[in-house]
């Protein structure tokens, strides 16, 4: 029997206001532990929240750019529960009147696009950050986070694999990203995903048991987990077992999923409206003018960079499904006009380097003036193109600007035709075997001996002058 | 006359005209605070030094020419209302030692007027009962009778106006906290439109229901008081605005043509006869005023009750969660881990009816409960308000007693639903948002007796008309404090 999984994903998003979402203090990631706090987000007794509108107004640009229906009229709730990193015991959330119902994000995958349906997107506050101390039994709480306003993406269960979870989560991230209503840091906790799943013998429509997922810090993570917990099920249905209907934690280390609590276990939350403000009242007028200030969606921007720029869809594709990195490759076209070129240093150097440093396109350490710097070295013939990579892990390793790079190490390539020549002819009477080759009608021992005279200049030769110049001395020695 | 048997008005009157100043009007209120608080109890903590202070500059400004509607005029705070920089404990051992560091949005009004704080008075341990025996911190009794309560939740407030500590004071009134201890001890009690005044800085106890208001030993005084606190505020997003009123305009005017409803139930059982008799005396007078009375019904009043512990208690349970001995208030001393921590420090920190409202709310809201309770109380609630808007429709203002009885004797109601009775004319008021006002109409069996009028939401100036001519036709009741 063949399966498949149904997994559906809970993300959440912190909106990128300058203030939280019941007082005046300061959303700024980081800063001292409890200096971005105030009486209202430590829920000091007699203290009142005040909804802030910038909050709404964001919430309703996500929904909108995720192609929700926006409620006329919906209400904030109290989710109760003890906890620390909780100052008030409840948390206002929104329960059965949400802002945003109804959407979509439509992704590629190798069966063409797919619509992925989005339940609602709801707003809510923050909690504080518990930390606890390695040695000494306590734990100390931090609420600067406290207050920050949160959007909650809920899909429905339309993803049948875990890469269509990955794709439909950067797309997520890129609306989101594009709309400016989230910067979607993972690693900051500005984006944070839960995700459930279970599994069915292809073909079934009835669902199986699902089971939720916790702890995932990357999407490399929901993945993982996804993949192994698709895997955990589907043997554990073969082998006649019952699923349980719980929640798990992905270990990162161990690679694998471990029971957190059962279904018994869950929380009873005793949601009931927030008495304290008054409930959401939503315009048409207001709409259709946050409607009319949402910027470039990833698609539109898409379009435009196979429209204006003639980049190939894939390039397009590719750049723009990440901001951060389509804002990079805009400013460099900017400042030299061939859409192309870039591009390829984007699709080749800048992603592997991204990879491999595992860093993100907005934490970039070379600048866009410093890439196009680096290509007008290659066009002047200052250096080549294979000299050019190797200056270019260099700017990503210490930031430095590329002339600077080539200077130091003395890479600028040599296009001296006597200094050239006296090395070609060293390469040739130090090689009779190849020379021979050549001679005897083998074309290939011409592109060792360039090699070996590239070798001889630590790559710094001007490839093409070294293909003339080697022609040339070896057509004197056929003649002969 | 003493300085301290002043009302608000009178008091401004002679300081403008320099026949006094408010240090002296504060040493006064001191030493009578100091003499007769032994015995009542009404306040938590007197701010001598502060008040004094604040006396002093109060001179200064005026000596410079300065006014201010309040400036001067000394004013007692219930203990649930935040005080910047000094203990607002709620008469709770849970925040026995809390000092918030800010002002409730109604001091820093009375403070932009001018009033000298003058201290903290008891109440039910977070404003949570009917007699004020709920604190865990003190005992307060009725000036009338010392063997007996003097109502609550406000008892503080209503006691030390009734026994001349303070000309005025604030309460809260969530079910009849105001309006009840002001019936038990003579002194007017005004509990306005959800919405005229700034929950800011009140310590919530069940946020749809609560509102702050002010005691005073004449109408006049309660007017005068409502003018300082009331209005729209930022911080609290369910203050109404654009809804200022100078209460005492017209205040004389007379009620000739004012439209009367008396609700039938609120005349029934339960209602001890001589209580129900001189509200109906006082009723008989008005109607020679000029004023047309007839009997109504508001048939949906009967479930009030329990629709008001349903979702007060339900507010509640959510609004005290917070205090888990975790970043303030009281925390166990020893606790095996978060949840003992959690548990011991509520356990020790709550009192016996602040836990039962606790457990009681909780209940009301958990999952498979919520619809047979919560959500009925809901509807409960919109029915009770279609019945005032109903009766409305016809009538000025709503008249009944206040309470079904006098001032009872301490530990007279042992069981809880006792207690809650005392609150059944009450909290009809609060569940529909409404002003309702309690004014002394008489004495029985030589205590004060209160006639409640109720109005329609923001018209807390025909209630004040109504009550002045109450008033002018009572006389001044006082106590005769030993
Ligand atoms: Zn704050």
């Amino acid at each position: 029997m063949e399966f498949e999984a149904v997994i559906g994903l809970e993300v959440h998003a912190e909106l990128l206001t300058e203030s939280k979402i019941f007082c005046s203090c300061t959303t700024e990631f980081g800063g001292e532990p409890n200096t971005h706090c105030c009486p209202v987000c430590l829920g000091l007794p007699g203290t009142l929240p005040v909804l802030n509108k910038k909050a709404v107004e964001y919430a309703i640009r996500a929904g909108l750019a995720l192609n929700c229906n926006i409620a006329r009229f919906s209400k904030m709730d109290r989710k109760n529960y003890f906890y620390p990193d909780l100052p008030k015991a409840y948390q206002i959330s929104q329960y059965d009147l949400p802002l945003c119902r109804d959407g979509y994000v439509e992704i590629e995958t190798e069966d063409g696009i797919k619509k992925i349906g989005i339940i609602r997107v709801h707003l809510e506050e923050d909690a504080g950050k518990l930390i606890h101390e390695e040695n000494g039994g306590s734990s100390l709480v931090d609420y600067n986070r406290t207050g920050v306003p949160l959007i909650e993406i809920v899909s429905y269960p339309d993803m049948r694999t875990p890469e269509e979870a990955r794709l439909y989560l950067t797309k997520l991230k890129s609306i989101l990203e594009y709309t400016e209503v989230s910067d979607c840091k993972m690693q900051e906790g500005s984006l944070r995903v839960d995700t459930n799943i279970s599994v069915r013998p292809v073909g079934s429509d009835t669902f199986g048991t699902k089971v939720e997922l916790k702890n995932l810090n990357s999407f490399r993570a929901v993945y993982k987990a996804l993949e192994y917990e698709f895997k955990r099920q589907a043997e554990a249905i073969k082998n006649g077992e019952e699923i349980t209907q719980e929640t798990r934690r992905w270990d990162e280390n161990k690679g694998i999923t471990i029971s957190m609590r059962s279904k018994e276990e869950a929380h009873d939350y005793r949601y009931f409206p927030e008495p304290d403000i008054v409930p959401i009242v939503v315009g048409d007028e207001w709409i259709e003018e946050i409607r009319s200030n949402i910027p470039e969606l990833p698609h539109q921007k898409k379009e435009r960079f196979i429209k204006d720029l003639g980049l190939p869809a894939y390039d397009a594709g590719v750049i723009t499904a990440d901001k951060a990195l389509s804002d990079f490759f805009e400013k460099c076209v900017e400042l030299y006009d061939n859409p192309k070129t870039i591009s390829n240093w984007v699709m080749g150097e800048i992603l592997r380097g991204m990879k491999e440093a595992e860093i993100e396109a907005s934490s970039l350490p070379i600048s866009p003036e410093q890439l196009v710097m680096l290509q007008k070295m290659v066009d002047a013939g200052t250096i080549s193109i294979s000299i050019g990579k190797k200056v270019f892990d260099t700017m990503l390793k210490t930031g430095k600007n590329p002339n600077d790079i080539v200077e130091e190490e003395g890479l600028a390539q040599i296009s001296d035709e006597g200094s050239l020549r006296s090395t070609v002819l060293k390469v040739i009477e130090n090689n009779p075997k190849s020379v021979e080759d050549f001679l005897g009608g083998k074309e290939k021992a011409m592109g060792f001996l360039i090699g070996q005279v590239m070798k001889e200049t630590k790559g710094k030769a001007n490839p093409q002058m070294i293909n003339e110049i080697m022609k040339e001395e070896l057509s004197k020695l056929s003649k002969n | 006359m003493e300085l301290y048997e002043y009302s608000v008005y009178e008091l401004i009157s002679i300081l403008e005209k320099g026949e006094t100043n408010s240090v002296e009007v504060t040493e006064s209120i001191i030493e009578n605070i100091d003499k007769r608080d032994g015995d009542i109890g009404a306040f938590l903590y007197v701010d001598k030094e502060g008040a004094l202070k604040a006396a002093e500059e109060a001179d200064r400004l005026r000596r410079d020419g300065k006014s201010a509607p309040f400036l001067g005029i000394p004013v007692a705070i219930k203990d649930n209302i935040c005080t910047e920089g000094t203990k607002t404990t709620c008469a709770s051992k849970m925040l026995e030692n809390f000092v918030p560091p800010y002002d409730a949005t109604v001091v820093k009004k009375l403070k932009e007027a001018g009033a000298i704080i003058v201290g903290k008075t008891n109440m039910d341990e977070f404003a949570m009962g009917s007699s004020t025996e709920n604190s865990a911190l003190k005992k307060t009794v009725n000036p009338w009778d010392f063997d007996r309560v003097p109502g609550g939740s406000s008892g503080g407030s209503a006691a030390a106006v009734a026994a001349s500590e303070v000309p005025v004071a604030l309460g809260s009134d969530t079910g009849g906290s105001i309006r009840q201890p002001a019936s038990f001890c003579g002194v007017v009690g005004l509990k306005p439109t959800y919405g005229r005044v700034s929950r800011y800085g009140l310590v919530a106890f069940a946020s749809s229901l609560d509102q702050i208001g002010p005691f005073a030993r004449d109408v006049e005084d309660a007017a005068m008081l409502l003018n300082v606190i009331a209005g729209y505020d930022k911080m609290d997003s369910t203050s109404v605005p654009g809804r200022e009123n100078y209460f005492l305009d017209g205040i004389k005017d007379g009620i000739k043509g004012f439209k009367i409803g008396l609700p039938k139930e609120y005349y029934g059982e339960g209602v001890s006869s001589d209580v129900r008799e001189s509200v109906l005396a006082m009723v008989k007078r008005l109607e020679g005023l000029g004023a047309f009375v007839e009997e109504t019904s508001l048939p949906y009043s009967e479930y009030a009750l329990a629709a008001y512990y349903i979702i007060s208690s339900a507010e509640a349970s959510s609004n005290l969660a917070r205090y888990d001995g975790i970043r303030y208030g009281h925390r166990a001393d020893k606790f095996d881990d978060l949840i003992d921590l959690y548990a011991r420090s509520r356990s020790e920190g709550f009192g016996k009816e602040v836990k039962r409202r606790i457990m009681l709310g909780t209940y009301v809201l958990s999952s498979g409960y919520y619809d047979a309770y919560y959500k009925k109380a809901l509807k409960v609630r919109t029915l009770i308000k279609n019945d005032f808007d109903r009766a409305f429709e016809k009538y000025d203002v709503l008249i009944s007693p206040t309470s079904p009885t006098v001032a009872f004797k301490f530990g007279e109601k042992s069981n809880p639903l006792e207690m809650y009775l005392a609150d059944i004319l009450t909290v009809p008021v609060n569940i529909a948002g409404l002003p309702a006002i309690s004014v002394p109409c008489g004495l029985a069996g030589g205590l004060p007796v209160g006639l409640q009028v109720i109005g329609k939401p923001f018209d807390e100036k025909t209630l004040l008309k109504i009550a002045y001519a109450v008033q002018e036709n009572t006389g001044k009741l006082k106590p005769e404090v030993k």
